[in-house]
């Protein structure tokens, strides 16, 4: 923490960045009354489209608007080319990493990443050995959290190969910025996202099971008191195909229908919102209700195809995270081209002890935990706090990671003061089955509490759009 | 169409056209509950006006169960704002919005943001500021609010199975309500049989067609005072009155000729039969019969009707037993 946060605007003397130049021109130009009118006005359309997510542990049926911020992250072309490069890379070897643990294992036979590492993790799912997926491919969307360090290199934070969620943010917070400030677009290239729902159906059209000539697909949500149900409903209306439940599911002859009002409709292709646990009680967790009994056995049998595939939390495991750079180097024989964050494995004892001399300046996850709940962040922890978390650690070690905290970069961003720096991330996302690729983008996540660098959105945290321009230099 | 989608599109359009007809019956009582009813004679205990509106709904015993005593605080508060009141206004604001936010792939944008925003401002509202704002004004909101529902939906939405299953509803939900409506006048006695034709018969009658917007339409046809026999024809008989029984029928009847294919013909064949009554029937007939007694007849076949739609298109039998609709979450936003 010793250094200061890169800050996306401004270089260290203060000079505003090459690529940020006109909006900072605009900014000033711009009367602040106009900026806080259009900010009411953001607030008013996202409430009235009903862009809200509920939150967990809240009294049930809370719904809440993540706060949009109205200054963008703008990335430089030549940037981007080289993050998407590196996204690109990344996610091809976990999909070989996945095919490869489902099958041959030759990764764990040639001694690489430790077998009990991969077998005995419990988001190994047993079941899947030996089930072909289509094209060998498991993780069909991944969102990548990837973090900017002090110098400005760019970092993996964590791969989320489940069920990644936030892409309609993206889709909506790109809408409202041109709604709003469509001056912003005429003058400047920045490349569009609205693509992303055909992409998305194109990848699925891919994996469908073979001979299928015109796959029917549907997204499958645990329903509409699910956190991100709006984003499934967003999803679905933008592909052009059903949203379902599980109710509206059946399994015959392991061939998965529709209820529809013209009776059994064939069902080939399911985007699932909905975990693993959930999706068929007659193979996972007997007590669900989200689900449709007999899917699994369908899904065996080759007669539909599931997104993202049965099995992939193994890949995004923190504990697997640390072996994603010699994955790339094992399967792809090229150097990663975007780093890991620097990773100590609690269970090994070495690792440990070097993480507990240091827990003030660590970050400490648990291994299976999502959503920026149960971490300790040393800085900001009292010491009471991290002495609570010690005594944890070593009940449980294999249960935890540490990585050095980051000063992650900043992004100007209205705050009840005016504007002031506050730390983002970033999550693109990207589709695999017909080829590899994002669209140009992603969300941006912003901490709105000062110093916070906990960006998750069920903690406080706020969004932006995300610009890549189409070229370098002064935009 | 998803058989759960075409459910939820059904029963939006039914609670929105709920939420007007509860607000036209409110405001036929409240205009009711205007006239001079001081006049009547003592110990003739006819009823308070504010039981109306929980006769023809059903709703007696469910209020009683919340309030000791009818007043028109009470019913107002029950009508509008109860939450376990299946009919009060607030209950189907949200329903209908619950519903569009289930199929929100299904409607346009427009029609989302419609309710959303319908729910929101009747969030808004407590008794306190109903009466502020004068009660009158707070069921013309509720009503403009349905238009302006009704007008999105025409004027934005593809013409598929979706919109028709909205229609539907608006339809089935009010041809039920314009029969009860119209029942009303039945439970609304009079102070003596001597005031049958008098007075305040007549302005019981003109408030009954002004809260089905009939009054106008009544003037233009009849030019007449306003006599029973025609109030009978102009909103059971006339298919050129859009909250006529006849007028609700043919739109039934022809959503379903869309819906309905071979699997469904016993349905089309029951809601023709009905549409037949009404499209043959003559005003001596229903008035010999008893018009009470032909309104209550109608509410048992348009719920007959009701539950066939269900069978057929709703809530179908087929293929393995529909697991229990959830309301659980499972997996987490990351």
């Amino acid at each position: 923490m010793s250094s200061p946060p890169y800050d996306e605007m401004r270089g260290a003397e203060g000079d505003i960045r090459l690529h940020y130049r006109s909006f900072a021109d605009w900014l000033e130009r711009t009367p602040p009354e106009h900026i806080a009118q259009k900010r009411g006005e953001a607030e008013r359309l996202f409430h009235r489209v009903g862009i809200t997510f509920a939150v967990y542990g809240e009294q049930s049926g809370t719904e809440r608007l993540i706060p949009f911020d109205l200054v963008p992250r703008i990335i430089p072309a030549s940037e981007w080319q080289r993050l998407e490069a590196g996204l690109v890379q990344r996610v091809r070897a976990l999909n070989l990493f996945l095919r490869d643990i489902y099958h041959e294992q030759s990764i764990l036979c040639a001694g690489v990443i430790p077998a009990e590492c991969v077998l005995g993790n419990a988001q190994y799912r047993r079941e899947m050995v030996g089930v072909h997926v289509p094209g060998g491919i498991y993780a069909h969307v991944a969102g990548i959290d990837v973090v900017r360090a002090g110098g400005g290199e760019y970092f993996v934070l964590e791969d989320n190969l489940r069920v990644p969620s936030g892409v309609s943010y993206m889709l909506e917070n790109r809408k409202m910025m041109m709604r709003l400030f469509p001056e912003l677009f005429a003058t400047r290239s920045i490349r569009p996202v609205h693509h992303y729902p055909d992409s998305l159906l194109e990848n699925l059209h891919a994996v469908a099971p073979a001979g299928e000539e015109r796959p029917t697909v549907a997204v499958l949500t645990p329903g509409a008191y699910n956190s991100a149900y709006f984003e499934h409903a967003f999803l679905a209306q933008q592909m052009g195909v059903e949203l379902v439940e599980g109710q509206d599911l059946f399994v015959e002859d392991d061939t998965v229908y529709m209820r529809t009002t013209r009776g059994p409709q064939r069902v080939h292709v399911i985007y699932r919102r909905v975990d693993d646990d959930f999706l068929d009680p007659l193979a996972f967790r007997p007590d669900s209700t989200l689900g449709v009994p007999g899917l699994f056995a369908a899904y065996r049998a080759g007669r539909v195809t599931l997104a993202n595939a049965i099995g992939t939390g193994v890949a995004d495991d923190k504990s697997i995270y640390p072996h994603v750079p010699d994955m790339i180097r094992f399967y792809l024989s090229e150097e990663p081209l975007l780093a890991n964050v620097p990773t100590l494995l609690l269970r090994d004892a070495a690792q440990r002890s070097e993480a507990l001399a240091r827990l003030g300046d660590m970050v400490v996850k648990e291994v299976h935990g999502a959503g920026g709940y149960g971490m300790l962040i040393g800085p900001a922890a009292s010491a009471a706090e991290r002495e609570a978390f010690r005594q944890r650690i070593l009940a449980a070690p294999e249960r935890y990671i540490a990585q050095p905290t980051l000063a992650l970069s900043t992004c100007p961003t209205f705050v009840a003061s005016g504007l002031a720096p506050r730390h983002i991330d970033l999550r693109p996302y990207i589709l695999s089955g017909k080829g590899v690729s994002l669209v140009p983008g992603g969300l941006t996540r912003v901490a709105l509490r000062e110093g916070s660098l906990v960006v998750n959105s069920s903690q406080g945290g706020g969004t932006k759009d995300t610009w890549v321009l189409a070229a370098d230099g002064e935009s | 169409m998803l058989s759960r989608h075409a459910n939820e599109l059904y029963w939006m359009g039914r609670h929105i056209e709920r939420a007007e007809n509860t607000a036209r019956l409110l405001d036929v009582t409240y205009r009711t509950s205007l006239l001079p009813y001081q006049v009547r004679e003592p110990g003739l205990g006819w009823p308070e006006p504010w039981s109306v509106p929980l006769i023809t709904l059903g709703l007696a015993t469910a209020y009683y169960q919340r309030h000791a005593v009818l007043t028109a605080e009470n019913a107002l508060r029950f009508m509008i704002l109860d939450p376990s009141n299946t009919s009060s206004i607030l209950t189907c604001l949200r329903a209908a919005r619950e519903s569009a936010r289930a199929v929100r792939g299904a409607i346009t944008s427009e029609m989302y943001e419609d309710l959303n925003s319908a729910w929101i401002e009747m969030r808004g509202y407590d008794y306190e500021r109903i009466q502020t704002l004068g009660v009158s004004d707070f069921l013309e909101w509720v009503k403009m609010r349905s238009h302006l529902f009704r007008g999105v939906t025409f004027g934005t939405m593809l013409r598929d199975e979706a919109y028709h299953f909205i229609r539907l509803g608006t339809h089935m939900e009010r041809a039920d309500n314009t029969a009860r409506i119209l029942d009303t006048k039945y439970h609304i006695l009079l102070p003596s049989v001597a005031d049958v034709g008098g007075a305040v018969d007549y302005y019981q009658w003109a408030s009954l067609l002004q809260s089905l917007s009939g009054f106008e339409s009544y003037r233009k046809i009849y030019s007449d005072v306003i006599a029973p026999r025609r109030v009978a024809e102009l909103l059971i008989l006339r298919d050129d009155m859009p909250r006529s029984l006849h007028s609700c029928m043919n739109l039934i009847l022809d959503t379903l000729q869309v819906l309905c294919d071979a699997q469904s013909h016993e349905l089309e064949r029951q809601a023709g039969q009905l549409h037949a009554r009404l499209h043959y029937g003559r005003t001596e007939d229903i008035m010999r019969f008893g018009l009470h007694e032909y309104l209550v007849e109608f509410l048992e076949h348009i719920a007959l009707l009701g539950a066939e739609v269900n069978s057929v298109f709703l809530v179908p039998t087929y293929g393995a037993p529909a697991a229990a609709a959830s309301k659980q979450t499972a997996n987490s936003v990351g």
